[in-house]
């Protein structure tokens, strides 16, 4: 049974540019169905701003069903709220109590400058996808499936890598705002497949070393692990300085042949 | 990643050096583009754009959905204009054009719906048979399957833009069939 939450005051952080300002703005919703999901509370209070003559709050969605990393929400210091495992757009009003109060903030590091109010730009993690390069692979048609046989536990275990889905928010809740999980459940879900081998090496030093370019360093906090909504185990960051190291020592020998 | 109708136009270019932004197509497109987003930010009414997309919305998924009929057709092309002139005059959209603006990009794509809406409304009015997904109610044989005019409507409609979201050029391409011939599938 749904029923209506009251009174829930909510602490927005508004910032007009990257090199504005910024302050806490504090909204109270009366009223709110608890069915209705965090992002669409927010619509709900941009809709009464707008017909209120004030401007609305800028935050970032797209799928909202969990899919396309697009959602980034700092909700009460937790990145993508209090549920585990889900992204901001998953989140509903029910995970709340009548006279909460919310505080919303955007992902705060340095690597993802402010666009505006909620709203960060993290087209670093562009960059470090770039550098990883493209894989040898045949173009023309699909291939047949199962063409490359692949074990169950491989093909699961770069799956579960692959489910990235680059929201960001293993940055915003890491203390030294390192990508570690993010670079490494990219590189992982290549090098753990056969059609990942070709530029194994290549591909880590250059995605490894992109991402040093940009954010912090990795001190084993684990609190990538604990806010990413897909749940990608830090065992991946593992795997990338496994590779990262051997790729120090063949990448060299390739260089010294020539 | 480009729209797949954009590659062929931007391919042959490859290599050749960037129009600057100092080029007239450029200034005029700019120019055009500012007068627009700032005849959102002026209008100065009272209703956010959220608020004509819900209604434009409602119009479309009541008269324009899988199933439409000349009558419910007829009525959003009437209520269509009605409603783009009332977004035209009394729209409100807070803020301004110089930092991030979501609601001043929704106005603007709300005005695109609303044009798209009227268009799609023209095409299906014009189109006297059930095709594809759509069904025209007058339009089915006596067991309720869609009914098809290959006779007089066996051709794409491709509209032109004219100034007037209203009144399209409707330019038709003949579909011919050579070696497959027309057939009706059946789903039974
Ligand atoms: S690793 Fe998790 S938290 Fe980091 S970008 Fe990918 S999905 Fe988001
Ligand atoms: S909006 Fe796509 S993951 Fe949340």
């Amino acid at each position: 049974m749904s029923h209506n939450l009251k009174n829930i005051t909510l602490k927005i952080w508004r910032q007009d540019g990257p090199q504005a300002k910024g302050n806490f703005e504090t909204h109270v919703i009366d009223e709110i169905t608890d069915e209705a999901s965090f992002l669409e509370m927010l619509d709900i209070l941009n809709d009464n701003l707008v017909h209120a003559g004030k401007e609305a709050v800028v935050f970032d969605h797209d799928c909202r069903e969990g899919i396309c990393g697009t959602c980034s929400l700092m909700i009460d210091g937790q990145a993508h709220g209090p549920q585990r495992g889900t992204a901001t757009c998953q989140l509903h009003m029910r995970q709340f109590q009548d006279n909460a109060v919310i505080t919303i903030e955007p992902w705060r590091a340095s690597a993802f400058p402010l666009i505006k109010d909620l709203m960060v730009d993290r087209s670093a993690f562009d960059r470090v996808i770039e550098s990883g390069g493209y894989i040898t692979a045949e173009t023309g048609g699909a291939p047949d499936a199962n063409l490359i046989p692949i074990a169950k536990t491989i093909a699961d275990a770069a799956m579960d890598s692959a489910e990235c889905i680059g929201c960001g928010a293993c940055v915003a809740a890491c203390p030294n705002g390192a990508a570690n999980l993010f670079t490494a459940a990219k590189v992982a879900h290549l090098n753990r497949l056969p059609q990942g081998q070709a530029e194994r090496f290549s591909r880590v030093e250059s995605m490894v070393e992109t991402m040093d370019e940009y954010f912090g360093s990795c001190t084993n906090h684990g609190e990538c692990e604990a806010a990413c909504p897909k749940e990608i185990s830090i065992d991946v960051i593992a795997l990338m300085h496994k590779d990262y190291r051997k790729a120090k020592f063949s990448n060299r020998k390739d260089l010294a042949r020539k | 990643m480009l729209p797949y109708t954009i590659g062929n136009y931007l391919a042959p270019m490859l290599n050749k050096s960037i129009p600057g932004t100092d080029h007239p197509e450029f200034k005029a497109a700019e120019e055009a583009a500012r007068l627009r987003f700032n005849g959102y930010l002026s209008t100065g009414g009272t209703k956010s754009p959220d608020h004509f997309h819900r209604e434009l919305g409602k119009i479309i998924w009541d008269y324009c959905g899988m199933e439409r009929t000349k009558e419910g057709l007829t009525k959003a092309l009437s209520d269509l204009p009605a409603l783009y002139e009332e977004f035209k005059t009394d729209l409100c959209v807070t803020g301004n054009g110089e930092s991030m603006n979501q609601t001043l990009e929704k106005a603007g794509r709300v005005d695109d719906f609303f044009q798209l809406g009227m268009l799609m409304c023209r095409d299906a009015l014009d189109r006297e048979e059930s095709c594809g997904g759509h069904f025209r109610s007058e339009y089915q044989t006596e067991e309720g399957e869609a009914l098809r005019d290959d006779e007089n409507y066996c051709h794409v409609s491709a509209y032109q833009w004219g100034g007037d979201p209203m009144k399209p050029n409707l330019n038709v391409e003949k579909l011919e069939f050579e070696e497959v011939h027309l057939a009706t599938r059946s789903y039974k």
